[in-house]
């Protein structure tokens, strides 16, 4: 019978370990390093390589069938979906409740200087 | 079917034993145990989303008190966990590994390592939310600490809401992950695994290295925004 799973070779597994380790290190670093709002941008991009690194390689994503890569990015796509909605509410709440010229007498929402 | 590989000490159909009628291949009985797996750490996915996307917009409107506030998180502490973390999806992988290899020492030594980081884990996270009650930084329950900036006192509770939602769930996940683990040993020991069947090492396998990726985005997140602002 023939092996049906990719067998990783040490190498690669330490390899990776080895990178993920480093990225920790370097998010750390990077966060004592004044840089505005890039922090969270450099910070977030370090742990999307981190969790693909994690996923391609020790999760087999890479080994896996087409049909299971596309699950898991079916599965990211709804995330980006729910924290989309999610933000355009949030974001435009506030639009709602700006003082318009019909809305004058009381009842109309939250009152806005 | 079931003539070599199977090392000597097993049931010589213990691969047939472990193919479901309904499957024509193992190859396929895997596949679909995978996608299987898969589909559920998606709906873990949306799971923790729904907690990340609250921290998201809690942090888009209340920056600068999350900045502030991220600075009472122990760096050090989170760090280790982290690294600890990625050596126990290490060892879990070559776990993996060694049961494809049909490799019975190394599967029990692996399994025995991933389970000690995760304690590990543990019980670095349970002197965290100790120094935590210490220093009344727990809102709701135990809240004087928050001294520096009295204008984001009710901010500061919100993203320690936060922290001790989204790091006690992925805790709760290493709690049932141990569990599994302890499942696997119990299994590797009884030698049910083999290079013909070693789904459950693989599936937990998965499941083990989805709560690593959850860390991964929860470190910097909770410990390091806003440091040394």
């Amino acid at each position: 019978m023939t092996t049906h799973s990719h067998i990783p070779r040490v190498r690669t597994l330490v390899l990776v370990w080895l990178a993920l380790i480093c990225a920790t290190g370097m998010t750390t670093g990077v966060s004592y390093v004044e840089l505005g709002w890039m922090n969270i941008v450099v910070a977030l991009l370090i742990a999307v390589v981190k969790a693909s690194l994690v996923a391609w390689i020790f999760m087999g994503v890479r080994y896996t069938t087409s049909l299971t890569k596309l699950f898991v990015v079916a599965g990211l796509l709804w995330l980006g979906i729910m924290i989309l909605l999610t933000f355009s509410d949030y974001h435009t709440r506030s639009w709602m409740y700006q003082p318009q010229p019909w809305s004058h007498g009381p009842g109309n929402g939250p009152a806005t200087k | 079917m079931a003539e070599t590989v199977v090392p000597a000490g097993t049931e010589p159909a213990v691969e047939e034993v472990h193919l479901r009628h309904h499957f024509a291949t193992p190859a396929q009985q895997m596949d679909a145990a995978t996608l299987g797996m898969w589909t559920f750490l998606i709906t873990e996915v949306l799971f923790f989303g729904g907690m990340f996307a609250s921290y998201a917009v809690y942090r888009n409107m209340y920056l600068d008190a999350f900045a502030s506030t991220s600075q009472y998180m122990n760096v050090v502490l989170g760090g280790t966990n982290t690294a600890v973390l990625i050596c126990s999806s290490l060892t879990m992988v070559l776990a993996v590994r060694a049961a494809q290899l049909s490799n019975r020492r190394h599967l029990i030594l692996f399994l025995i390592l991933t389970m000690i980081f995760g304690v590990a884990f543990l019980v670095i996270k349970g002197f965290e939310y100790h120094a935590k009650w210490v220093e009344g930084l727990v809102p709701g329950l135990h809240w004087s600490g928050y001294t520096e900036h009295p204008e984001f006192a009710y901010h500061a509770q919100i993203l320690f809401f936060l922290y001790f939602c989204m790091t006690g769930m992925h805790a709760l996940h290493m709690v049932v992950g141990i569990g599994l683990l302890t499942f696997l040993l119990v299994q590797a020991y009884r030698r049910v695994f083999n290079a013909n069947y070693f789904a459950p090492v693989e599936m937990i396998g998965l499941y083990w290295h989805f709560v690593d990726i959850v860390w991964i985005f929860l470190f910097p997140l909770l410990y390091l925004i806003g440091h040394r602002r």
